[in-house]
């Protein structure tokens, strides 16, 4: 592993999240590096997605949700005032568990976030929807019919749709909660292997509650629990050699 | 027998009953004007204007009224309900007080009885609104002041707004959640988030909306009573500031208002038959363009 040294994407520091009373996130301190491959794992409702929510702030949706502490990107506090968040989802591309392509076409679905970064010329559309599919492995089994609706895709088409549309606004960063949940094993590879495509380009954080997943896709692995982050490391560690008990436990597959 | 099977009989007894009663009387309405009033119903009936005080001739300035009616009401109450509809679901977290104000309010506009939407909209519209816009434009002669299609639209249009407000509302439920985040997590404003995927997710929604209001106001007459309807006229209305015919209000100047009730009898069928196809097309209208839209947004 002669690697380049690593450099911090995003920072966060005692990040804490309220849910009303209820604190879903406690004082989580971690650095993501940059154009890696970044794992969140942990039993259900253990924040894991919380996190990952917080740092394009899709949180904010929720009534009741607040935020204590820092979460820096590129070293600039997200959470502060100045910050316009439809400028930060931007550069945070997010990926969900369950495919939500629009009920559009598939070249439109592509052009969405172009389109609303004012980019109109067909040309440029054009170049931007096929350079994303390309990216997202789907152009080979799609170009005959960009002009289809999105919805008669499969479902792990529908999927790596919904990746071509989250780097066709060309993010540094990209968010996936689960993106293979709802998928077959073969869709479930082509995404892992687009996954280890995409970290060439792109930073990359993944929620899943798939440990061989995790093992195979992510260089580094956060273990979250009831709301703490319990470990993080070298996801080799992780599996292998992990410093605490309970993400022993969990790895093993003992709870969880 | 045991009790739980005589249960079950009397159960499926009373509901073939009140199915009988129920398509019973569907067909015997129906059946009536039909068979009454069929036979009357002519190029004629349809394209002529009423003479002989109103016992003979046709409908036509009625038909073309109530179509103009409701389409201005269209114009005016579903972007309302629309934008109401859009502020209720989209802007406001549950429990705020405003959007808890304009929900009773929606729920209380929906019990009030129509004939106060007829006195409502006489003392706002046109003596209110009328008043000031004449004063306004420095007119000598009452040209808004006074019973008008455009206020008796806007009059069927308050009525109608709980119906288009609660359809699109439902329409607006039913986008899914992830749809409306993926949309905002690819960096749309909530606007934008509304105006492309939302809205366009939601025609189904208005759609249905503007034609229930429709269908339920083309044969509202209450309303309209004191804010533009009359009996009779010498020309089609030229504007929205003119008065205007109405089947359902002709319906009542016919059976009521004519020297010589038996005479009208048949114009009288004909017309509540015109009336009845009216409102059943625009609902059949309805069903089918839903019907065309949701098979389009699955294939």
């Amino acid at each position: 592993m002669a690697k380049k040294t690593l450099d911090t994407k995003i920072q966060a520091t005692d990040l804490c999240v309220y849910y009303g009373a209820k604190q879903a996130l406690h004082r989580i301190t971690l650095d993501i590096y940059e154009q890696e491959v970044t794992a969140f794992i942990g039993p259900s409702g253990c924040g894991k997605s919380t996190f990952l929510r917080s740092i394009n702030r899709m949180n904010d949706l929720i009534a009741g949700a607040r935020v204590s502490g820092n979460l820096g990107i590129d070293g600039v506090n997200i959470y502060d005032n100045s910050i316009d968040v439809v400028e930060l989802r931007k550069r945070v591309g997010m990926v969900f568990q369950k495919s939500t392509p629009f009920p559009k076409s598939i070249y439109d679905n592509v052009a969405f976030g172009p389109r609303l970064n004012g980019i109109t010329d067909r040309t440029e559309l054009d170049r931007i929807v096929e350079e994303s599919l390309i990216n997202a492995a789907l152009f080979n089994e799609v170009k005959d019919r960009l002009d289809a609706s999105a919805m008669g895709l499969s479902g792990g088409q529908q999927q790596r749709l919904c990746i071509a549309r989250a780097v066709a606004v060309n993010p540094s960063i990209l968010l996936m909660d689960e993106p293979c949940s709802a998928l077959d094993p073969i869709s479930t590879a082509k995404v892992e292997e687009l996954i280890l495509e995409l970290k060439k380009q792109y930073t990359i954080v993944i929620v899943t509650h798939n440990m061989q997943q995790a093992a195979r896709v992510s260089e580094y692995t956060a273990f979250f629990y009831m709301g703490h982050l319990v470990e993080y490391d070298k996801t080799r560690k992780i599996f292998t050699n992990p410093g605490k008990k309970e993400t022993e436990d969990y790895v093993t597959g003992r709870f969880g | 027998m045991s009790t739980k099977r005589l249960i079950g009989f009397f159960a499926v007894g009373t509901a073939t009953l009140a199915i009988i009663a129920v398509a019973g009387l569907v067909v015997s309405t129906m059946g009536t004007f039909l068979v009454q009033g069929l036979p009357h119903i002519s190029w004629q009936l349809l394209s002529e204007a009423p003479r002989n005080n109103n016992t003979e001739g046709g409908i036509f300035p009625a038909i073309y009224g109530t179509t103009l009616l409701v389409l201005v009401m269209s114009i005016l109450g579903v972007p309302i309900g629309t934008i109401t509809a859009i502020y209720l679901n989209e802007y406001t977290r549950t429990g705020a007080v405003l959007p808890r104000v304009i929900r009773f309010a929606v729920n209380t506009l929906a019990g009030v009885p129509s004939i106060v939407f007829g006195l409502f909209g006489l003392g706002f519209f046109v003596q209110f609104l009328g008043v000031g816009v004449d004063k306004a434009f420095g007119n000598t002669e009452a040209i808004w002041a006074k019973p008008a299609l455009l206020w008796a639209s806007a009059t069927l249009a308050a009525l109608t707004l709980p119906v288009v407000i609660v359809s699109v509302e439902e329409a607006l439920k039913n986008v899914p959640r992830e749809m409306r985040e993926s949309s905002l997590a690819l960096g749309a404003t909530r606007w934008q988030t509304i105006w492309k995927i939302v809205l366009p997710n939601s025609t189904t929604g208005i759609l249905t909306g503007s034609i229930l209001a429709i269908g339920r106001s083309a044969g509202e007459v209450a309303p309209i009573l004191f804010t533009g309807v009359v009996y009779s006229l010498p020309q089609l209305p030229d504007g929205v500031s003119s008065q205007f015919m109405h089947l359902g209000y002709h319906l009542f100047v016919l059976s009521t208002q004519s020297p010589d009730v038996d005479k009208t009898l048949p114009l009288q069928y004909a017309t509540t038959l015109v009336l009845l196809m009216l409102t059943f097309t625009l609902n059949f209208a309805a069903t089918f363009i839903r019907s065309r839209i949701r098979s389009k947004q699955l294939g």
